[in-house]
């Protein structure tokens, strides 16, 4: 079976993100970028699948700026074996992330599309589960644990309450919440051998998708800022505090 | 204008969640309906008619519906959609699961977790684990959105909105089934909803020592909430993370035991109106929001709190 998994370059989660002095956008100029945590957690699934023997190809796909293809090699040098980036320097909304990626399905005919459940840094959780409405494809989200058997995948999603297990037939488009697993690191002779993998270079334009999106952005704020608290210097302190300055005890 | 807001429910009751989207919805502006999807639904839909401010209530009642499974759902919503201007759903794992698939079938954007209507296509919604807010204005023609609890009021249930049968031909769409749960049971409020909250960090260092967590929160009548690195080590089930990535609490009293204070926490309680951290390094990231910080060790404060409260 052929997995496709979805990978994105965002801003690296250790990273205090400020906003533009205009108030435009967030400011990441010179700040580190790195692999959306979750699509390391969607790559190294595919990988445990292909050392299961379930998956036969694993490709990776990216829509972002040329530079995704450092977060594209670094997949390959994890286990995929080939990769499609889909080049634009443009900010696309979800909807035109997913009917892109939906030509990518059509073409490669995945048995499994695996995606983050969402990117930190636009937090939208949105792509996978639009993939899925547009390819007809059925749906788990938030997975916390994925096999499969046969023409089935078992599943384990993290829910408000708990956990639910579904099964989904495939293909199937599968988002990855944080405890599916833990993403091994890049060896150093997988990362030169990642080199040589092919990598093939496209652009909206050429699958035919229109990518103007209807919303837009009017302004980037900062939060509001709490303000400075204390500290206090005992527990019978801050049972006073609680009781009577802040009155919520 | 008129919108659609879409329960989260689980048949025999409504999620509190979706007070707080109809009051989003009456912010928009407009008639309100909200939809019930499940199975044997009846007590849902009730609950959902008694909310404030809704007009009617539409009850799709169906196995296809049951465990609100997007690939069944979401077609139903998709068609009732095309008569509002509007469809909201709480930003819940439901909501979050179902929206995007209707929002592509309807091939419109949808704008996630909104904590403002600024007007009735203008939005706010946090971006960057709340590190900025953005202001986002949609020209679909239907909006498509998820709200985010803790930036509503939850509308009062003193309602009596009409309960209408939607007509319909459910399928099952044959793509995924249900098979089972596990579903926390706790005798606790719900952590999104809990007027207190106590939550617990790697600092607990076990499951057994999280349970340490359990008289002060009895004596409060909190509810129990942990940060990643709780869960992620075995201490607590997922259901209890808060943050960027888990659940959004905004209760009137926040204590965090032992908990660094990542900016992925920080995300999911910021929003708190009083916030406690107990925390043995007093360069612990928490402190800066905390309004009350105390520098200690948690196991010595805790037998002591519980006595003192
Ligand atoms: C993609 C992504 C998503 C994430 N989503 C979330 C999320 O939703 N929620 C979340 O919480 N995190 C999230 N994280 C993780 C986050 O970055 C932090 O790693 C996590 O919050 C740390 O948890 P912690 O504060 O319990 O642990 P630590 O950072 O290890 O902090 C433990 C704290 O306990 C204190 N301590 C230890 N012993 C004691 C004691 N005896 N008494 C008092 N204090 C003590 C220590 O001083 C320390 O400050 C996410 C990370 C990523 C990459």
């Amino acid at each position: 079976m052929k997995v496709l998994v979805a990978v994105k370059r965002v801003v690296d989660y250790n990273v205090k993100v400020r906003v533009k002095a205009d108030q435009s956008d967030v400011d990441l100029t010179n700040v580190k970028m790195a692999m959306n945590p979750f699509c390391e957690i969607a790559v190294e699934e595919a990988v445990r699948l292909k050392e299961k023997g379930v998956a036969t190809e694993i490709v990776v796909v990216s829509i972002g700026p040329k530079k995704s293809e450092e977060q594209m090699r670094t997949a390959m040098a994890l286990g995929a074996d080939r990769g499609i980036l889909i080049e634009t320097d443009e900010a696309l909304d979800s909807l035109a992330v997913a009917k892109l990626l939906n030509k990518v399905v059509a073409d490669e005919q995945p048995g499994l599309v695996l995606l983050g459940k969402q990117s930190i840094d636009t937090d939208n959780n949105q792509t996978g589960q639009m993939l899925s409405a547009l390819a007809g494809m059925s749906l788990g989200t938030y997975a916390s644990e994925v096999a499969i058997e046969g023409e089935q995948l078992n599943l384990v999603r993290e829910i408000d309450g708990g956990l639910q297990k579904l099964q989904l037939k495939l293909p199937a488009v599968v988002t990855v919440d944080l405890r599916l697993n833990e993403p091994r690191y890049a060896r150093l002779p997988d990362i030169m051998k990642a080199k040589k993998k092919p990598l093939e270079v496209k652009t909206p334009a050429d699958y035919g998708v229109d990518t103007a999106s209807k919303v837009t952005t009017l302004k980037v704020e900062p939060p509001a800022e709490r303000q400075a608290g204390i500290k206090v210097a005992s527990v019978e302190e801050l049972v006073d505090k609680l009781k009577n300055e802040a009155k919520v005890i | 204008m008129s919108i659609l807001v879409v329960a989260d429910h689980h048949n025999a009751d409504l999620v509190a969640a979706t007070a707080n989207t109809v009051a989003a919805a009456q912010k928009i502006g407009g008639d309100i309906h909200v939809l019930v999807a499940g199975e044997a639904c009846q007590a849902a839909a009730e609950a959902a008619a008694k909310l404030e401010g809704v007009a009617k209530v539409l009850v799709a009642d169906h196995a296809a519906y049951n465990h609100q499974l997007a690939e069944n759902l979401a077609p139903l919503v998709a068609d009732l959609a095309k008569a509002y201007s509007h469809v909201l759903a709480p930003a819940t794992t439901n909501g979050k699961n179902l929206m995007p698939r209707v929002a592509a079938l309807l091939d419109v954007a949808q704008i996630s977790e909104i904590i403002s209507v600024e007007s009735a296509d203008t939005f706010k919604r946090p971006i960057y684990a709340g590190s900025a807010i953005a202001t986002v204005q949609s020209s679909d023609a239907v909006k498509v959105l998820t709200v985010r609890a803790t930036g509503f009021d939850a509308v009062a249930a003193t309602g009596n909105a009409a309960i209408e049968a939607v007509a319909q031909d459910a399928q099952d769409a044959g793509l995924s089934s249900f098979v089972g749960e596990e579903i926390a049971k706790s005798d606790r409020p719900e952590l999104t909803a809990a007027r207190v909250v106590i939550s617990g960090g790697r600092g607990l260092g076990s499951a057994e020592n999280f349970a340490k967590l359990d008289p002060l929160a009895d004596k409060l009548g909190a509810a129990i909430g942990a940060s990643r690195a709780a869960v992620d080590a075995g201490f607590v089930p997922n259901d209890m993370q808060v943050g960027q990535t888990g659940k959004i609490v905004a209760p009137e009293l926040y204590i965090a035991f032992g908990i660094s204070g990542a900016i992925q926490h920080l995300a999911g309680m910021k929003d708190s109106k009083v916030i406690v951290a107990v925390n043995k390094d007093e360069e612990a990231p928490i402190f800066q929001v905390a309004d009350y910080g105390l520098v200690a060790d948690l196991f010595e404060v805790l037998p002591q709190l519980e006595q003192q409260i």
